[in-house]
């Protein structure tokens, strides 16, 4: 059992526990911040495993930037700030199948590896990743690009206010107006 | 270092991702757990990194990479589209999503 | 030549009948349909009357001539087709017995063509009568002179349709279509044993030809088997207990059709069928000794029945059920001669007493012997007519009865000695049926004479008149005085008066007699017990007539009278076991038709459509199923993939 093995356990159960409590909390907003403490979990773990632009690029963009676009999401839609009751549905479907390809996955990896040791590499640096990226991967990175852009407009898009909107037909405005204060 | 343990802990993080997926109501919180699920695959493929000695040094964190920029269009998207169906319907939960097309309102009501 | 007239006997009636089955059904004294009356010109009821009394004229001419002429068989036919080793020809061949046969059979259709004319003066379907009349006569005379068991076989199955329509002729009777539909339906289950009886011997002697067919060698069984087939067609075309049920409620037809058909001809056909196989009978005791039962019981059955009955038609349907048990057992006994000579006097008072009975029912108004009486006097001529034939019936010396009836009970005396193909116990039993029904015979021709023409008349009931039932429903007349016919139905009574009287003497003609191969009348001490039986028979009806005046005699007969009138329930016997199970069967296979072949059929669309709507229904299932669908999809594929890669 080696440093690495530990700081891997370690990790992993917070990340695993993080996990759970997502999928299982009650409270929205700690769901969000469950998350949080599991992805932070994993970037850990990258850096043991030695992907070190990968780990500071998940911090980024996973722990900085998808969890508060989550919160947000949440902040929008009203959620209740507290525990609330209503947030599941029927539990055995997602036990059953969670449970089976959660668990199947574990037995087929841990069947597959046994209990091998494999040493670790060299550490993805930056340097190294760039080289990888903008040598071997250029197309993919480049194809990405137009993804990101495609997925920028289709957000913006989406978020207009007269999708879906039904035309008018006895004068009323195209657009629902904002709900008014009871006087 | 033992690869079976970030493994397993993939494979972990996975199945909750499911369970996550096929129990939460709220759109938010399955979009939370599709999150589980893709870090689940990312961690396999920076593990795969050690384990396998690919063509390519480092493909898996380049794929890993690849993966978190997807998911962040993904989550991008996705909010945008729940987002929308709440101003719309004024619902979250994923089953009270109607196929059908809603009922008009009565005429006389206030249109709200 | 010969063999042109030959052909033309049946020919010219057949021939006639379809002609007239072309013409409007119209009736010149009636208004045409939509009111108007007919205009002068119009075609009535004229030309098809006329067809129909030339048809069955043409062929008594050819039929007298024929007798005349003619010594050796006529002979004549064709080769219709080939099927293999059979051959089926059409072959006509008419002895001089089948002649005489024919004579009769041409002599009542011409009489019961011409008092048609009168009987049914308002009928609006006149022309569809008379032509099926005349098809009847053409098959009665394909029957009668065919040479092949097939042509036999045609003319039995149009005879039997002709019977059909003409019962079920008066649509507007309530009970005739039911009769019509009933007579065809017991005929045809005969007619299924006789064509299977037909087809056997047809086919083991390798040809239908009536004489090679009677040369052929068989073996026992088949013969006896065959035989017994043919018997079942014969039972129920001429009525014979089991197959007799129809002939009562057939007289729902008109009556010269009841003159024609179930008197004379048609049931005489059986007879006739048999006599024409009787060599082949001779070598099959079993046959015979089955004839002989079936006869015996309808001797008595008929005529115990005919003793209870009101309806005046019924009476002499019954009473004919049992002529036809005596010639049946005539059959049996081994003397086909008797049979053939009690036929033909048959055919003649038995016709004569149902034209008479006609002209009775034509101007009282009514079927019933419970509303006639008295009429001796107003009805003279129709009153000697009825003595004459219910003398013959009776069998009085010495009108046509007595000398038939006498060569058939001697006939049976002589088999009971043995040395005959019947058994003995056949010929005893046949003996002491024909006896008893002689003694019973007597007492319901006379309790019939007595209701209808003596005593008080009782034509109008308590509350007052009668209505006229005609063939008219709508049209109610008040009863006219009771007269004798008017001249077109008076004489085909008289002119049949004459040979019920003496058609008997001719068996001491000897060309009749060696014709019919009937053996030399003699009276001896024999003939005095029939003539005993006789008198006792008619004199207890008289006497119970005159010892309760007014009252039915059959009365005297208490609780038995009931199943008496009701011919031993044996109708409802046969509604029980036949009827009502063949209903039952039917309607049972129409529901398995409707439910399990037509909702398979329809059952296939119908499932398709509710899987293919379940399928829809399951398409549109909403994210959190499909959601749950995926997934365990994707398990259940990684499970499989898993296992299939350890087994490997």
């Amino acid at each position: 059992m080696t440093v690495a093995d530990a700081l891997l356990l370690a990790l992993g159960a917070i990340a695993v526990g993080g996990g759970a409590l997502v999928v299982i909390s009650s409270h929205l907003v700690r769901a969000g911040l469950y998350l949080v403490v599991s992805l932070g979990a994993i970037a850990g773990l990258y850096l043991v495993l030695g992907a070190e632009l990968v780990a500071w690029v998940q911090v980024l963009v996973y722990v900085g930037a998808v969890v508060v676009l989550l919160l947000f999401a949440v902040m929008l839609t009203r959620a209740p700030i507290g525990a609330s009751d209503d947030l599941d549905r029927p539990a055995w479907p997602a036990l059953l199948v969670g449970g089976g390809v959660g668990l199947g996955l574990a037995v087929l990896l841990a069947d597959a590896f046994r209990w091998t040791i494999h040493p670790l590499p060299r550490n993805g640096t930056a340097e190294r990743m760039g080289e990888q990226i903008f040598g071997n991967w250029v197309l993919p990175f480049e194809v990405i690009s137009i993804l990101l852009l495609a997925a920028l407009v289709g957000a913006i898009v989406l978020s207009r206010p007269d999708i879906g909107a039904r035309p008018p037909e006895d004068g009323a405005p195209a657009v629902p107006e904002p709900e008014r204060e009871a006087a | 270092m033992h690869a079976v343990i970030p493994y397993v802990i993939a494979a972990l993080l996975f199945g909750l991702g499911v369970y996550g997926v096929l129990r939460r109501r709220n759109a938010i919180l399955v979009l939370m757990a599709v999150e589980l699920m893709l870090n689940a695959v990312n961690l396999i493929f920076v593990t795969a990194d050690v384990t396998t000695a690919a063509a390519a040094p480092h493909a898996g964190a380049v794929f890993a990479l690849f993966v978190i920029v997807l998911a962040a269009a993904e989550v991008g998207v996705g909010l945008a589209i729940v987002l929308q169906l709440y101003r719309l319907r004024k619902i979250v939960a994923v089953d009270e999503v109607m196929l059908e097309a809603a009922p008009r309102d009565e005429p006389g009501q206030a249109v709200r | 030549m010969t063999a042109v007239l030959g052909t033309m006997l049946p020919g010219v009636p057949l021939l006639f009948g379809l002609a007239g089955l072309l013409l409007p059904p119209g009736d010149a004294a009636e208004p045409a349909p939509g009111g108007r009356p007919r205009s002068a010109g119009e075609p009535g009821r004229r030309p098809a009357a006329a067809l129909g009394i030339a048809g069955a004229a043409i062929s008594f001419a050819v039929t007298v001539f024929l007798l005349a002429v003619v010594e050796d068989p006529i002979e004549g036919g064709i080769r219709w087709i080939r099927f293999g080793d059979l051959d089926v020809t059409l072959t006509f061949s008419a002895g001089v017995a089948a002649l005489y046969v024919a004579l009769a059979v041409c002599a009542v259709s011409l009489a019961v063509q011409i008092y048609s004319v009168d009987y049914l003066h308002d009928d609006p379907r006149y022309a569809p009568y008379a032509a099926q009349v005349s098809l009847f006569t053409g098959a009665m005379l394909l029957v009668v002179c065919a040479g092949d068991l097939i042509l036999l076989l045609v003319g039995w199955e149009v005879m039997g349709i002709c019977s059909y329509l003409l019962i079920g002729h008066d649509r507007r009777l309530p009970e005739a279509p039911a009769a019509a539909v009933k007579a065809f339906l017991v005929t045809r289950v005969g007619d299924v044993g006789f064509l299977l009886g037909v087809a056997l011997l047809g086919v083991d002697a390798g040809t239908f030809r009536i004489e090679e067919v009677l040369a052929h060698d068989y073996d026992a069984g088949t013969l006896t088997a065959a035989l017994v087939l043919i018997l079942a067609g014969v039972a129920g075309k001429s009525a014979q207990f089991p197959l007799h049920t129809w002939l009562p409620d057939a007289m729902a037809g008109p009556t010269p059709i009841s003159a024609l058909i179930h008197a004379a001809t048609m049931v005489a056909a059986g007879v006739y069928v048999v006599f024409r196989l009787f060599p082949l009978f001779t070598r099959s005791p079993a046959a015979l000794a089955v004839l002989g039962v079936m006869a015996a019981i309808t001797v008595l059955l008929g005529a115990l029945s005919a003793t209870a009955q009101d309806d005046l038609k019924r009476v002499l349907a019954w009473s004919t059920v049992s002529q036809i048990g005596y010639m049946t057992g005539a059959l049996a006994v081994g003397s086909p001669a008797a049979a053939l000579f009690h036929l033909l006097t048959h055919a003649a008072f038995k016709a004569l007493l149902f034209l008479a009975a006609g002209a009775v029912i034509h101007t009282v108004g009514t079927n019933y012997l419970s509303r006639m009486g008295g009429l001796r006097h107003a009805m003279p001529v129709t009153f000697w007519s009825f003595v004459i034939g219910l003398g013959a019936l009776a069998g009085v010396p010495p009108l046509a009865g007595f000398w038939s009836k006498e060569n058939v009970l001697v006939a049976a005396a002589h088999a009971t000695d043995g040395g005959e193909p019947t058994p003995a116990w056949v010929a005893w039993l046949v003996w002491i049926a024909a006896l008893v029904g002689v003694l019973i015979t007597a007492w319901y021709a006379t309790r019939l004479l007595l209701r209808a023409f003596f005593g008080p008349s009782r034509e109008w009931s308590a509350d007052g008149p009668d209505w006229e039932v005609g063939f008219d429903d709508a049209r109610y007349s008040p009863p006219r005085a009771p007269h004798d016919p008017p001249g077109l139905m008076r004489w085909p009574i008289l002119s049949l008066a004459v040979p019920s009287a003496l058609l008997g003497l001719a068996a001491f003609a000897p060309g009749f007699r060696t014709a019919l191969e009937l053996e030399q009348p003699h009276l001896d001490v024999a003939v005095i017990l029939p003539l005993v039986l006789l008198v006792a028979g008619a004199g207890t009806a008289w006497w119970l007539w005159r010892a309760v005046p007014g009252v039915d005699p059959v009365l005297a007969l208490g609780r038995a009278q009931p199943v008496l009138a009701n011919g031993f329930y044996l109708d409802t016997l046969q509604h029980l076991l036949v009827v009502r199970p063949v209903r039952a069967l039917a309607s049972s296979l129409k529901l398995v038709d409707e439910r399990v072949v037509d909702a398979t059929v329809e059952g296939t669309g119908a499932a398709t459509t509710r899987a293919g709507t379940l399928l829809a229904a399951a398409h549109q299932a909403a994210l959190p199923r499909a959601a749950v669908a995926v997934f365990t999809g994707a398990l259940l594929l990684g499970v499989a993939a898993a296992i299939y890669g350890v087994a490997s």
